[in-house]
């Protein structure tokens, strides 16, 4: 426990406004992890013959994009001026860039599932769709495929920014570590989708994906903590504690559900036990990942709701005759 | 855009364009003279029809009960009871009739004073608000200074968090009514319409200690340092200015504060830094976890099943 810093406030009220998203938000955060990262692992596994986890993970990269729109629309104030985003080309806007992203991943991706949901229909009930349009997602099925797989990553980090670039202490200060998390929770999502709706046999990509997910997430995480300052308290208490102390569980325990059943999976007789495990862990990465979202969502509302995670460390760099300034070089360099 | 479009000294009405700027506008609101009246607030919700908001109801909090800057409060006066106060005297200068807590012996240390400020959004040279607003409703008028389009506005709250200083809020809709603008971002336009016209905004035109002053940014800057001179002359060793400093984290501010002590004491952030700074690296940083990310997805396909 750091000890409690003086400071002073107005009557304890917050400095900075907390942000007025609700679950929307971190449910947007997670669903768009899980859907870049899941184009990704699509196209890998079209590209190694694995058609069953690359149809599973474009139709799942398909519904999680679709549910995205929906929080981000959701969100809005007045959502019937959703459009209103597609006035401006804003580079130092993160949700104009994210709703740029989104105009062109979202067809790609719906594209790339339905040529894939067709591909798995019954032949008789394939010829009753008009042959234009069977032939048009013949042909674009597969480079969308592989749009998707070039935006995807994008989609799954640049959330980290849309948070990262405000003045809500918790996720200003994580800024910078924020989108490996973020690339690390997206895996962990994807990965873990792979594994709940693939059988076990061919879904080799989507556990080592998911345990890389994990691992990258916990380094990363480790690296954010140590950098943040002050406002790293609130990952720790509250609502965001418990939270991310969750996702801690819930991946570790899916991490070793991945080693065992790929162990299970070579035992003589071990494939439906080895499957269950895939199934079961593979769920508890999807919860683990939004776990992490939600938890880093909330940790920085908490932040922005105590005026101390503002005033302190501005007060203290001031004390320090090192304020921020354009004209002289911060102590330590950029 | 300018090699300072996202930090450092800029004249912001030039900067988005305007050829023909008539000169950067803005406030400087002395409270060293306030007298607590709230004229200000009243002015601005009337002439704004802003909507009622009691917020918290009687807060206790000395006689403040809009409580902060927001959707519903573009004025706020801030109230603030000091029994030990930091500075060694309360300004002396100027006698404004109100009834006095201290002994007239002047040299005496007084035991109590009152901090009175009057808040308002600060029209940041490097506005966060702006520079994140997705739909380009934010504006940078031609008088410099940051106002948002109601009917532009979708109310995707990005702004809200983006504020160094918790100035802009999304309006919530009032339970039962039809509330203008519900859904929508609110604060101060420095009264557009009115200084279109060549008028005084109206908490200005209000204020009848003419703390709260308009005019061109530059020549308020002078005067505000002016008058913190002659205050530290008087011994009121706590005057200072909030926001007349080009090179600070904002770029300096349209709507400059004359405080007599800490900024967190009147609820503002003492050292604010618009968020946008560190956005080019934030994209570097995504680029970076996209690329691995990416990388991570090629690695996993080498093995078996
Ligand atoms: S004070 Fe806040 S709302 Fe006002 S211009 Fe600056 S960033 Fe925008
Ligand atoms: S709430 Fe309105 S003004 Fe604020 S960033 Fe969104 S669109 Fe722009």
């Amino acid at each position: 426990m750091v000890p409690e810093a003086e400071f002073t406030s107005y009557y304890g009220r917050p400095v900075v406004k907390e942000s007025p998203w609700q679950a929307d938000i971190p449910a947007y955060l997670f669903t768009g992890g899980l859907a870049g990262a899941s184009s990704l692992l699509a196209a890998g596994a079209g590209a190694t013959g694995r058609s069953t986890l690359a149809r599973n993970s474009r139709v799942g990269a398909l519904a999680a994009i679709g549910a995205s729109t929906f929080f981000l629309i959701h969100d809005l104030g007045k959502p019937s001026r959703f459009l209103n985003m597609m006035r401006v080309f804003r580079p130092t806007s993160p949700m104009s860039m994210g709703t740029w992203l989104l105009a062109a991943y979202g067809p790609l991706t719906g594209l790339a599932a339905a040529h894939e949901i067709v591909g798995a229909l019954p032949v008789g009930t394939r010829k009753v769709l008009p042959s234009v349009f069977t032939r048009a997602l013949q042909a674009t099925g597969r480079p969308a495929g592989w749009g998707a797989a070039l935006v995807g990553p994008a989609v799954a980090t640049y959330t980290a920014v849309l948070i990262g670039d405000t003045a809500t202490p918790t996720w200003h200060d994580a800024s910078g570590q924020l989108p490996f998390v973020f690339a690390g929770s997206a895996a962990t999502a994807a990965g873990g989708l792979g594994m709940l709706t693939t059988p076990v046999p061919q879904s080799g990509p989507a556990r080592r994906m998911a345990v890389g997910g994990v691992i990258a997430e916990q380094l990363a995480q480790a690296w954010m903590t140590r950098s943040m300052g002050l406002s790293v308290q609130t990952l720790h208490e509250d609502r965001a504690g418990t939270l991310l102390r969750l996702a801690t569980v819930l991946s570790t325990a899916g991490g070793i559900g991945v080693v065992l059943a790929g162990a299970v999976s070579r035992k003589p007789r071990g494939a439906t036990g080895a499957q269950l495990l895939s199934a079961v862990s593979g769920t508890a990465l999807m919860a683990a990942s939004a776990c992490t979202r939600f938890g880093i969502f909330h940790a920085g509302q908490a932040s922005a709701r105590d005026p101390r995670y503002t005033v302190v460390p501005q007060r203290e760099r001031v004390d320090a005759g090192h304020p921020v300034r354009s004209d002289r070089t911060p102590p330590g360099g950029g | 855009m300018s090699s300072h479009s996202l930090f450092g000294p800029l004249d912001p009405a030039v900067d988005a364009g305007w050829e023909q700027a008539p000169g950067r506008k803005g406030f400087l609101t002395d409270t060293s003279v306030c007298i607590g009246c709230k004229a200000c607030e009243v002015a601005c919700k009337e002439w704004n029809a802003i909507p009622s908001d009691l917020g918290d109801g009687i807060t206790g909090e000395s006689y403040d009960n809009t409580s902060a800057l927001g959707a519903n409060t573009w004025r706020h006066v801030a109230f603030v009871e000091q029994s030990t106060p930091p500075a060694p005297a309360a300004p002396p200068a100027v006698d404004l009739g109100m009834p006095t807590l201290r002994a007239p012996d002047a040299d005496a240390k007084p035991e109590f004073r009152w901090l009175m400020s009057s808040d308002v959004c600060k029209h940041c040279t490097h506005a966060a608000c702006l520079d994140v607003c997705p739909t380009g409703s934010l504006f940078r008028t031609e008088f410099g200074t940051v106002v948002v389009q109601d009917d532009i506005c979708n109310g995707c709250g990005y702004c809200v968090p983006a504020c160094p200083y918790g100035v802009i809020e999304r309006r919530a809709e009032a339970p039962g009514d039809k509330t203008k603008n519900a859904g929508i971002a609110q604060k101060c336009t420095l009264c557009y319409d009115r200084i279109s016209d060549g008028d005084l905004p109206a908490c200005a035109k209000a204020c009848p200690t003419e703390s709260i002053m308009f005019g061109d940014v530059d020549e308020l800057r002078e005067r505000g340092q002016q008058r913190v001179a002659e205050l530290q002359e008087q011994g009121v060793t706590g005057a200072r200015m909030y926001g007349d400093d080009p090179h600070d984290g904002v770029g300096g501010t349209g709507a400059m504060f004359l405080l007599l002590d800490e900024p967190e004491v009147y609820g503002m952030p003492p050292d604010p830094v618009v968020t946008t700074r560190d956005l080019p690296r934030m994209w570097k940083r995504a680029g970076l976890a996209a690329a691995g990310l990416a990388a991570g997805a090629a690695l996993s396909l080498l093995g078996g099943s």
